[in-house]
């Protein structure tokens, strides 16, 4: 749901586009469900300026800082917090929890008239108005 | 018609934690210790809560607590019964406590005034996995599991144990009957969270309590 709004905002800058694709970037710790989400997210969306976009869902892995290497590293999975080179346990986590909308792919309306009809231009009208009162 | 891609790098959970931003600068300034107990439903939060406020009161501290559930107020009944101020949160519905339903109960919560706490628990709702992604403003998020849930919990749940900063091992004194390996439950709560805090309690004999009252202490002093 937060997803819909905050994407519906953004659209305030582009009036009359039209939503394609919705990109996250959620972290492997995230909690997130794929399937779920991809299920919610037809339902949340409905009738809602994002209905009928893609969602796509970018996967991050953990990342840990491990001391004893001094450097950043790459976690296969969350089974395990252990730097998968030198095996010493590390908890300092530079990666992992993300949940974000990292960004959306937009069809913008044209300009000056290029698609007069449908809801979009109508709320272009709209929104003239009201500001011009 | 122009295709074009709008960066927005916006955090699903921001109003959440802008809200949990403001609330840890509300428990700071009043100098309280502010608790997060997390744990499947059944685990024992109530009753290992019931005997930390008693004890604690006991011991002259000023302590009072939030209680998360979907229906019903048993559970703040049952935790009012150790003397300390204590109030329902009923999510109807909702399986997690949100900073929002945190800030709103203390606003108006005529009992207690958060200045006058060492010590505020908050026992979320019985659930291991979506509180693990609401931020309350929490300086301390606690883990219990008890002995009779099965030693991986915390390789089934890492989100949630692996953002802990403590864990309590509750029911200890049926471990034995239960086949519980305790081995098993440290190695696994250690290979998600290296080096945390590890409590291993019994609420009805009090074995572990004074340890984990120590560790208040020392966390209240640290911190508030």
């Amino acid at each position: 749901m937060s997803i819909v709004e905050t994407v519906t905002e953004s659209l305030a800058a582009y009036p009359g586009a039209t939503v394609k694709e919705v990109r996250l970037r959620v972290g492997a710790l995230a909690a997130v469900e794929e399937e779920s989400l991809q299920f919610c997210f037809g339902m949340a969306t409905e009738g809602s300026p994002v209905a009928g976009a893609r969602l796509v869902v970018n996967r991050l892995p953990v990342i840990l800082h491990c001391a004893p290497c001094g450097k950043d590293v790459e976690l296969a999975g969350v089974q395990s917090f252990r730097c998968p080179e030198c095996g010493v346990q590390a908890s300092d986590l530079r990666q992992g929890r993300e949940l974000e909308i990292e960004a959306i792919e937009i069809d913008e309306a044209e300009p000056n008239g290029g698609e007069p009809s449908g809801a979009g231009a109508a709320m272009q009208t709209g929104s003239a108005q009201e500001a011009g009162k | 018609m122009t295709t074009r891609i709008v960066e927005l790098r916006r955090g699903i959970l921001k109003k959440n934690d802008e809200l949990a931003a403001e609330l840890r600068l509300r428990y700071a300034a009043a100098g309280a210790l502010v608790l997060n107990l997390v744990s499947s439903p059944g685990t024992g939060k109530t009753a290992f809560l019931e005997r930390t406020l008693r004890e604690l009161l006991a011991r002259g501290s000023r302590a009072a607590a939030l209680v998360g559930d979907l229906e019903t107020d048993n559970d703040a009944r049952r935790l009012a019964a150790s003397g300390a101020p204590v109030r329902q949160i009923n999510t109807h519905g909702i399986c997690h406590l949100d900073a929002d339903m945190i800030g709103k109960h203390l606003d108006n919560w005529e009992a207690v005034d958060l200045a006058q706490l060492d010590y505020l628990f908050i026992e979320n709702v019985g659930n291991l996995v979506c509180p693990a992604s609401y931020d309350l403003g929490e300086k301390i998020r606690v883990a219990l599991l008890s002995v009779t849930e099965g030693e991986d919990k915390p390789l089934k749940y890492p989100t949630l144990f692996n953002s802990a900063d403590a864990a309590v091992i509750t029911k200890m004194d049926i471990a034995a009957p239960c086949g519980f390996d305790r081995e098993a439950a440290v190695r696994n709560i250690n290979e998600i969270r290296p080096g945390i805090r590890i409590f291993e309690t019994s609420s009805k004999t009090g074995a572990g309590m004074d340890e984990w009252l120590t560790y208040l202490a020392e966390a209240r002093l640290r911190h508030a």
